[in-house]
């Protein structure tokens, strides 16, 4: 089933993208292989028909979180390996803890029954034209507090990034 | 044609698992403050992730439009981080995150 093939596929290597981005050593790399882990993401997406999402997706995390990303480390001059070093010990601890959480999430959820679902399935609910009708007729009042969050976030910053706070 | 109807909601679920596990060994394994943000924004997008699966599973757009709002937060989020960490840079002249044990200095 091509399908299926597909999922596997982008699986792998949003796992593959994403284990490469917690362990490569150089931030640059890092940043890349953090924007073909939301490539695989966005082709997830395209699979589960949320079409309008996916272009989303990339827009905004790959086109522009991940260019802010790299616009700090190239202006901060990260881009050496100079990342000092966590002891054996603790890297071995932060390994066992986030396996342990690993092996407690599947655990908890392997077992779930799933939900029954009462809709009949529909295609078409991750076009623009749904979602829109769904975000400005259920969450007409979170937009608009998204729209208060990013212009806060903006004033915030700009005044971060001012050379000095009186 | 969806892939919820042929790939099983569980593998949906333990992937978006695996994906924020990473995310977290990444935090808990790393000492550069960016590759910790960069960490963070795993974990959102393994909730993302989720989010549209369990969506597309039982039809309904609520779940996607959780996802619009996360990514407008994470956009947010994301701003306002760098310029604090481009403002701990300036003081600190490292993003190393073992040199800020102090809140002042």
């Amino acid at each position: 089933m091509i399908t299926k093939a597909l999922f596997i596929f982008l699986t792998f290597l949003a796992i593959f993208f994403a284990l490469r981005v917690v362990s490569t050593k150089n931030p640059i790399h890092s940043v890349l292989y953090l924007v073909l882990t939301f490539f695989a993401i966005a082709g997830h997406y395209i699979l589960l028909n949320a079409q309008f999402l996916a272009v989303v997706h990339i827009i905004v995390y790959a086109g522009a979180i991940m260019v802010l990303f790299l616009f700090v480390i190239m202006l901060l001059n990260l881009n050496k390996e100079t990342e000092p070093h966590k002891s054996v010990w603790l890297k071995s601890s932060a390994v066992v803890a986030s396996g342990l959480l690993l092996v407690v999430l599947v655990g908890a959820l392997r077992g779930a029954e799933a939900i029954q679902t009462t809709n009949t399935f529909n295609s078409n609910i991750g076009l623009i034209e749904n979602l829109g009708m769904t975000l400005f007729n259920e969450f007409l009042l979170p937009f608009e507090l998204a729209s208060i969050l990013l212009l806060a976030a903006m004033v915030g910053a700009v005044m971060l990034g001012k050379k000095s706070i009186k | 044609m969806s892939a919820i109807q042929i790939v099983p909601i569980e593998w949906y679920l333990f992937l978006s698992i695996v994906l924020f596990t990473i995310g977290v060994a990444g935090v808990l394994l790393r000492r550069n403050a960016i590759i910790i943000f960069m960490s963070i924004e795993l974990m959102l997008n393994a909730v993302n992730l989720l989010l549209v699966a369990f969506s597309s599973y039982l039809s309904d757009s609520k779940g996607q439009v959780f996802v619009f709002f996360i990514m407008a937060v994470a956009a947010a989020e994301v701003a306002v981080g760098l310029a604090i960490l481009m403002m701990v840079y300036r003081n600190t002249k490292s993003s190393d995150i073992n040199i800020l044990n102090k809140l002042k200095w």
